[in-house]
Formats: C-alpha cells, sequence, structure tokens
C-alpha cells in the first residue's frame, strides 16, 4: 500500500527532524509537538524512515465507510503480528473483530434503529484506554501504558492469570489457551510469535510506528474507514475527522476514557 | 508430633491411600494440562475464569471462618469453643493451602508464576490476596501448631502467640474481603460490581465455614474418639443459622435492586444465573438447587427441635455447605462472564481433565485436614 501524500509529508517531516537532532528520544521529541508542517518545506530524506511519535495516539473508525463482508483490517492485522486462526469460538484469539452496532453499543440501539445502522459491520479493537483497568489489575505489570497512550503486553512476563480480560470492559482481549504456532497461517519473522498461557491484544502497531509506518489495519482499509494520529495535534487525521460532528465511545460512563472513536 | 499422623487405624489408612489416589490422578491431568495448555479446560474467550477460580473464592471462606471460633473464645473467653479451636486453625491452614494450588493451576504460565515477586504491583488486588493468603497461611500455622504442641506438653500456650491470634481475627475478615475486592473493583462487569461483595462474601463464608466444621466433629466423634461438646456443636450450629440468613438476606437485597430498577444491565446477569438466558440455563439449575437447598436448610436450622437433633443438623450442614459451594464454587464466577462485554452468551463446561484437578486439589486439602486432625486426636488422647 502506498502511503497518502499527508502520511508521506508526516514521515518527511519526522524525518527531517530526525536529522537535525538524531539522539534526541522519541519521548522528548513528542513533547516538541508533532512537526508534520516542517516537512512541507524540506526535500524526503534518505536513510531509514523516523519513528512515529505523538502525545496520544488515537484512531477514529466510520463504519460507514466499509464494504459489506470485507474483512480486510482484520487479516493485515492477524498476518501482521502472526495471530492464529484456531478456528473455534473457545480457543479463539483475535486483535480486531467485526461486530454489530447494537453489541458494540447497546445504550445507542432500539427497536427503531435504521437498517443502514443495525447491518452495519463494526470493527472493535483494543480502546488502549486513558485509564485502562487492564493495567490496574495485572499482578506483574506485564501490560503497561506508555506515554503516547499504547497499551502494551510484555509476553515475557505475563503469567496467564487473565485478571486483565475480567478487567477489560469492551472483551478486548484474547487467552492462548492452547500453543498458537501451528495455527498461524503464515508467519512473519518480523514480529513474535507468543506462547501458550499468555494473553494477547492489539498493539497499535507499535512496531510499525518505531518504523515510521502506519498500522495495518489504517493502511489495509481501501475505504479509509479508519483513520490513525494524534489526538494532541489538532492537524492530525484524527482530530480532522472527529471535527466533522458527533464520535461516539464505547462504555464511556465506566471512566476508562477509551481511544477510539466510531463515527456512526 | 507429625509422626502421629504415620499411625492408625485400618479404616485411616484406606482413607489416606483414596486421597493419594485422587491426588495423583489430579496431578496427572495436571501434567496434560502443562502440555496442552489451559484449553484442556473448558475455559474460553469470553469465560476466561471457570472451576479453579471460583474453587479458590470458595475455599477463602471456608479459610476466613476460622475467626468464628478464635473470635468467641480468645476475646470472649467462651471456654466451650476451647477444645475445637485448632481444629478450624487447621482447616482455615487446609484451605488456603488449596486456595494457592488452585490459583496456581489456574495461571498460563506457572513458571513465571515467581514474576509476582519479582515485579510486585501494589495497584493489583491479586497482588494484596497473594500477600494476605500468605500471611493468613503462616499466622493459622504458627498459632495452631504452638498451641497443639503446649497441650501435647501440658503446659499453656507461650505469652507470644496471643498477639499473633488477635492479629489472625482481622486478617481472616481481609482475606475475604481482598478476594471480593478481584471481583467488585472490575468497571465493566455488572455483576460483580457492587458494594455488597465483600460483605455477602463474608456471610457465606461464616455459614459454610462452621457447617464444615461441624460435620467434622460429628465425624470426630464418630470414628476419631473427639467429643468437642454438645455446647460447642449447638453454638457453631447457631452461627450458621444467623450467618446463613444473612447470607440469603444479602442476595435477596441485590436481586431486589437490579429487578426493581430495571437496569437491563443489572438484570441481565441475575436472569442468567436464575433462569437462564436464550435457552442456556445449566448454571440456573444448579442455582434452583442451591436456593431450594438454603432455603430448606435455613428452616432446619432456625426451628429449634430439629437444630438440637444431630442427624438433622448434620443434614442442614450438608445442605448449607452444597447450597454455598453451588453459589460460590459455581455459580458466582462464571456468571460475571455472562453475557460478554460483546453480549454473547457463551456456555461453560467444566471438561473431564478439569474436574480431575480440581477433585484433585480437594483431596489433598482433605488429606492435609486428615492429617492434622489425626495429630490433633492423637495429641489430645494422649495416644
Amino acid at each position: 500500500m502506498a502511503p497518502t501524500r499527508r502520511e508521506f509529508l508526516k514521515i518527511a517531516g519526522f524525518s527531517a527532524v530526525g536529522l537535525v537532532i538524531p539522539v534526541l528520544p522519541s519521548r522528548s521529541l513528542a513533547q516538541t509537538g508533532t512537526p508534520a508542517a516542517g516537512g512541507l518545506s524540506s526535500p524526503a530524506a534518505p536513510g531509514p524512515l523516523q519513528a512515529l511519535t505523538a502525545k496520544r495516539w488515537a484512531m477514529t473508525v466510520e463504519p460507514k465507510k466499509c464494504r459489506p463482508g470485507c474483512t480486510d483490517c482484520i487479516t493485515a492485522c492477524h498476518l501482521e503480528h502472526n495471530v492464529p486462526d484456531f478456528g473455534n469460538p473457545k480457543d479463539d484469539v483475535h486483535w480486531i473483530g467485526l461486530e454489530k452496532v447494537a453489541h458494540v453499543f447497546p445504550a445507542e440501539a432500539h427497536p427503531r434503529l435504521s437498517e443502514s445502522i443495525t447491518l452495519l459491520p463494526v470493527p472493535v479493537l483494543c480502546n488502549h484506554c486513558e485509564n485502562p483497568p487492564c493495567v490496574r489489575v495485572c499482578p506483574t505489570q506485564a501490560t503497561f501504558k506508555r506515554p503516547d497512550g499504547i497499551v502494551m503486553m510484555d509476553y515475557h512476563r505475563c503469567i496467564g492469570c487473565r485478571f486483565c480480560m475480567a478487567a477489560c470492559p469492551y472483551g478486548s482481549r484474547s487467552m492462548n489457551y492452547r500453543d498458537p504456532r501451528p495455527f498461524i497461517r503464515k508467519i512473519n519473522p518480523a514480529f513474535p510469535t507468543r506462547t501458550k498461557g499468555v494473553v494477547e491484544k492489539c498493539n497499535f502497531c507499535e512496531e510499525r510506528l518505531a518504523r515510521g509506518i502506519l498500522p495495518a489495519c489504517v493502511i489495509a482499509c481501501k475505504d479509509k474507514a479508519l483513520a490513525f494520529g494524534d489526538l494532541e495535534d489538532p492537524r492530525s487525521d484524527v482530530r480532522l475527522i472527529l471535527d466533522k460532528g458527533l464520535s461516539l465511545r464505547r462504555r464511556p460512563e465506566l471512566g476508562t476514557g477509551p481511544q477510539v472513536y466510531y463515527i456512526l | 508430633m507429625l509422626e502421629k499422623a504415620l499411625k492408625g487405624s485400618r479404616g485411616y489408612g484406606i482413607w489416606v491411600a483414596f486421597l493419594l489416589l485422587l491426588v495423583a490422578i489430579g496431578f496427572f491431568f495436571y501434567l496434560k494440562q502443562l502440555d496442552y495448555g489451559l484449553g484442556i479446560t473448558g475455559m474460553s474467550r469470553d469465560v476466561s475464569w471457570g472451576l479453579y477460580i471460583a474453587q479458590f473464592t470458595f475455599l477463602v471462606g471456608i479459610a476466613a471462618s476460622a475467626v468464628m471460633l478464635v473470635l468467641p473464645y480468645y476475646l470472649h473467653d467462651f471456654k466451650a469453643f476451647g477444645k475445637i479451636t485448632i481444629l478450624g486453625e487447621f482447616l482455615a491452614v487446609s484451605a488456603v493451602t488449596m486456595c494457592v494450588t488452585f490459583v496456581f493451576v489456574d495461571l498460563g504460565r506457572p513458571d513465571r508464576a515467581v514474576n509476582l515477586i519479582l515485579y510486585p504491583s501494589p495497584r493489583s488486588v491479586l497482588f494484596w490476596d497473594v500477600i494476605v493468603l500468605n500471611g493468613y497461611l503462616l499466622l493459622n500455622i504458627i498459632t495452631g501448631w504452638t498451641v497443639l504442641e503446649s497441650d501435647k506438653k501440658g503446659i499453656p500456650p507461650p505469652a507470644w502467640v496471643k498477639p499473633l491470634i488477635y492479629l489472625s481475627i482481622p486478617w481472616a475478615i481481609s482475606i475475604h474481603t481482598v478476594t471480593a475486592f478481584i471481583y467488585s473493583g472490575l468497571p465493566g462487569r455488572g455483576f460483580w460490581l457492587t458494594a455488597i461483595m465483600a460483605p455477602r462474601f463474608l456471610a457465606s463464608a461464616f455459614a459454610s465455614g462452621p457447617a464444615l466444621l461441624i460435620l467434622f466433629c460429628l465425624i470426630l466423634r464418630r470414628f476419631g474418639r473427639f467429643d468437642a461438646g454438645e455446647k460447642a456443636i449447638q453454638t457453631l450450629a447457631k452461627i450458621v443459622t444467623y450467618a446463613l440468613a444473612t447470607s440469603i438476606f444479602f442476595v435477596l437485597v441485590e436481586i431486589f435492586t437490579a429487578f426493581y430498577s430495571q437496569v437491563p444491565g443489572h438484570m441481565q446477569h441475575l436472569k442468567y444465573l436464575f433462569a437462564g438466558l436464550e435457552g442456556h440455563n445449566t448454571i440456573s439449575h444448579w442455582m434452583t438447587v442451591s436456593a431450594l437447598t438454603a432455603l430448606a436448610a435455613l428452616a432446619l436450622l432456625i426451628i429449634p427441635r430439629t437444630r438440637q437433633k444431630e442427624p438433622l443438623l448434620a443434614l442442614a450442614c450438608c445442605g448449607v455447605f452444597l447450597s454455598l459451594w453451588i453459589e460460590k464454587g459455581l455459580g458466582l464466577v462464571v456468571t460475571g462472564f455472562v453475557p460478554s462485554p460483546l453480549e454473547r452468551i457463551a456456555d461453560y463446561t467444566p471438561t473431564g481433565p478439569e474436574i480431575a484437578i480440581t477433585t484433585g486439589v480437594w483431596a489433598m486439602g482433605l488429606l492435609l485436614i486428615t492429617i492434622f486432625y489425626k495429630i490433633f486426636v492423637s495429641v489430645r488422647n494422649d495416644e
């Protein structure tokens, strides 16, 4: 997938800054703000792509743009991250799923909701909460929140107690009830596989962001139903989309502060 | 004193061998689970805790109930309990050992259990549960063993045990409170998100634990030549009665709040628990048994004439134990997950290996109780 012009400029901007201050840690780079505008005046820099950074990563989802039956985001994500396909609901592991509006937003559902809404496939994934209950309950800090808002998993520290699965109000986490490796369609050597007995979930493609590439699901979506960016940057894709109208978050009343926004 | 556990009657030997066999079967299936993963159980993505964690929760209650003997004896000098406080403490030791084992067999990566200590996380309730459970285990081993040893020598227990015994009283409350907080502090699980969870846990604990102790006292009288005394047993029976009534009351309070307020998120779990949802009604059948047994047991316990008849008291105690085991050891944990956050109604059925492992851990606990009580009776009878 070729990056859009905007993404390209952003990457170029980061690269330019990277050339000037190459030893600056990514955290302080984030604090200086997203230097996307810098890319307009400087040509594309040679060399490896600089990491994409943000003060607060967020995603917007516009299910109305989704083509019926399309599962490109799921396929891309699961190929990228070596997510196994066990083929049964009991052992099921997934990072993105497609659900009905009535199940994703039960508070908004009512019997007179138009079919154009009720039949929509709504992509659901980890919400990378501002105040994540899973992080609070983890007894080993195997799941933790980065300063840029990404809720991460340390697969080498997780003891498989599944307290995080009980704590997550979104059903975003999966347990490897069996050895996942024989059930991975095609192993991507660039990303680790998991062992049996650990919990996993969406990581907002932090490994791609570190290489300067947007998340796999966002790139894979031909209909541009998914957007990704810095919530603190008023010119980011996500902010431009949020500016357009009313957006929803899943179960906001729980105080978790989800960072995946739905436009319906 | 341990040597006293080694010799015993033929029946004692057969009982111990039977328990060892169950432990061995459980261990065999645990090795299978280690090899295959937790997928060998009935747990799934939607119902991610099952029989193991439910047993753990139920047994924390059994462990906490030792306080119902220790408190009247040491704080109110209620002499009738003097003979059996050690039984309560040893029951607590066995129950906590089972609790810790159940948490361990539930881990996906037991080889990393030490991470709990390497990366202490005070924001996690599980971290505190590990601390209070191990502390309680230690307190009861030390106090129970020291008091029994002094008994054997015919001298009063050393003065330094008293503060530890006093400490064990609030500590017993803490283990069940912290265990309740594992559930009641989770934002997305409406069934568990209730402030009455800890009081409910304590009420059911103070019914199921003393009920089990009464049964043990009756067994010891029949097979162990040890008489706990009529007064001790009848007082325990009254404790069970009040605690059971409180426990039932707390459940009814939950039901009222959910169904009078008519908030769907609160009603749906209770509907699943007591009536089933969309044809998924295995648990609700069990809960019907639990509810009916609890009411029948309560009737037997409230009426003085039936409470004072030992066979009926034994029957009532069996009922209390069964009813509360179904409620906490089956219903409470699974129902928290059904329906799931995405409103799926996933069925959970424990598998054969899962039941074998669970039975094995229970057998290990019963073996510990058997050994402790054998030593206790031998010391008391001066054998």
